[in-house]
């Protein structure tokens, strides 16, 4: 999956969707989490970040990961929808 | 390195002027601790969900709303109401404030006189007194508080019988402006059905006419509305006391003082929109006071309220068992906290907040509880912090009438403890077990015979 390639991630947890004039306020994983997948980064490089970085097990990892995927694919916040 | 600790990410999109219906965002600090002992150790110790009562925090209001009547009427008694919360531990620490207790069955009777009440200090109020109740609580002399006509010739015939003469009340009802208007218990002030009861009393001379009482209703915000009751059951003492040179014991306004929780739909928080002690205490006091009430028979002011004394001092924790995205996109999130515990949940917009710390960062989220059953919502919307599986919560200000109208539904009921003055904690009720209900039910022979 590919995020939207014009999208603005603000540092301090902001995102503008140019196309839709649509707003969306994240989280400080959520912040990490967009700019890693925006920088093309494979889940798995994400995970290895993520679990350095924090204190967190596969298994959270893995459920946060498709919830947010989910949830971006909500707002259309992904470009091709073959996700996985 | 230390990790940092892990939230789970979350995006949301800004809804820019408008407030949507999960509300206005959430500022406050996560509940860690009640009165100094932390929510994870009591979890640990006597499990999820619990029950936590607050004895201080009884105290506390106890003696604020006790202060508010005090300072203006010189005469005051509070009447614990048992059917609120009837926990022995709960009931003896308004006892030991100085309560009487104010029961509406046999069952509570009884339990008022196990927790040491003394007879004449027990108010019996209710529709559904049997004979053998009216017979013991007129030997007691306690006092009986009238619900019917069929009540009152009993209880007449029944002084008779046994040579008694209980004292009684009329209770009765009215309109005080507001809507509903509790109608059904009691004798009828506007029709002259109250004025009927008490004269039938008074010629009668086989009962004392001890005193008057009204409860208007639950969760009254109308502060104005004790005025005008506390003003009609005046009126009628001095009616009394003009006609028979009768001066009556008390007056007893009963409970319905508002608790600080946020009824369903309503557009403020409860804590904005409660009357304070103070306003209630004033407007009742007025109408005694202003009344043609004989300045040397100012009567006793009996008070029962109940969920405004205890409803702050209790809480419920528990765990996040789950989260799921709903079809939709919203989030919902399922606690081990279900309307079998909450019963008030059917009126309230409950306060929850994590027992830990959280960011900012919130979720249009429902919440719902463990039961396998649609109706098992919590809050249908709210704006609230991202939780994750074993996350735990406090939901606050649950006292009254939860512990006493839960269900034993699908699932068994859990421990409540007290959290003393000095920060013991005492077990005040076990959880249940599948042997309490095994012990109460019998299968027929056929059935227990049956082979595969
Ligand atoms: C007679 C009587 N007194 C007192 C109460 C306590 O009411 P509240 O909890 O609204 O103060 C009730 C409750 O319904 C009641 O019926």
């Amino acid at each position: 999956m590919k995020i939207k390639k014009n999208i603005a991630v603000s540092e301090n947890g902001f995102v503008f969707d140019p196309t839709t004039g649509d707003s969306y306020s994240l989280n400080e994983i959520g912040t990490e989490f967009l700019n890693l997948m925006k920088a093309g980064k494979s889940k798995e490089k994400i995970q290895k970040e993520i679990m350095n970085k924090y204190d967190v097990d596969e298994i959270t990892f893995e459920k946060s990961f498709h919830d947010f995927i989910k949830m971006l694919a909500t707002y259309q916040l992904i470009e091709d929808h073959e996700e996985k | 390195m230390e990790k940092l600790r892990f939230e789970r990410p979350i995006i949301k999109r800004i809804e820019t002027g408008m407030p949507n219906k999960f509300g206005t965002k959430t500022e406050y600090d996560p509940i860690s601790h009640i009165d100094g002992v932390a929510v994870a150790d009591l979890i640990k110790k006597y499990g999820s969900p619990l029950f936590v009562v607050s004895e201080k925090t009884i105290r506390k209001t106890f003696n604020d709303a006790k202060r508010s009547f005090y300072t203006r009427y010189p005469r005051v008694q509070f009447a614990w109401s048992y059917k609120t919360n009837y926990l022995d531990a709960v009931c003896r620490v308004f006892h030991d404030e100085g309560s009487w207790a104010e029961v509406v069955s046999g069952f509570e009777y009884d339990k008022a006189i196990r927790n040491g009440v003394k007879g004449d200090k027990i108010i019996f109020n209710g529709p559904d007194k049997s004979e053998a109740d009216l017979e013991k609580a007129a030997k007691n002399g306690s006092m009986i508080h009238l619900d019917h006509f069929d009540e009152l010739y009993t209880l007449i015939e029944l002084a008779e019988k046994k040579n008694l003469k209980p004292k009684v009340a009329v209770r009765v009802n009215m309109d005080t402006g507001i809507y509903p208007s509790w109608d059904r218990f009691g004798f009828n002030y506007e029709n002259g059905e109250a004025w009927d009861a008490i004269n039938r009393i008074m010629l009668n001379k086989k009962l004392e006419l001890v005193g008057l009482h009204t409860h208007i209703g639950t969760y009254i915000l109308s502060v104005k509305s004790y005025g005008i009751a506390a003003s009609k059951l005046s009126y009628l003492a001095s009616e009394i006391e003009k006609k028979y040179g009768h001066a009556i014991k008390y007056i007893d306004m009963g409970g319905g003082f508002a608790s600080k929780n946020t009824l369903k739909g309503a557009y403020l928080p409860g804590t904005d929109t409660c009357p304070s002690f103070d306003e209630y205490a004033e407007s009742i006091t007025s109408g005694i006071i202003n009344s043609e009430i004989k300045p040397e028979n100012l009567p006793f002011l009996i008070l029962e309220s109940g969920r405004a004394l205890i409803d702050d001092a209790g809480y419920i924790i528990g765990t996040t068992l789950a989260n799921k995205r709903l079809p939709d996109g919203r989030r919902s999130m399922i606690i081990d906290v279900g309307v079998n515990l909450l019963f008030t949940s059917f009126w309230y917009e409950h306060k929850i907040t994590p027992a830990h710390a959280f960011t900012q960062h919130t979720e249009d989220t429902t919440i719902f509880g463990p039961l396998c059953m649609n109706i098992d919502v919590i809050r249908q919307n709210i704006s609230f912090p991202v939780l994750k599986k074993g996350d735990q919560f406090v939901i606050s200000k649950v006292g009254a009438y939860n512990m006493t109208q839960w269900l034993q539904f699908i699932t068994l009921r859990p421990k409540i403890v007290l959290i003393d003055l000095k920060k013991g904690v005492h077990i005040i009720r076990e959880s249940e077990t599948a042997e309490n209900f095994i012990r109460m039910e019998k299968t027929p022979e056929h059935l227990t015979s049956r082979q595969e």
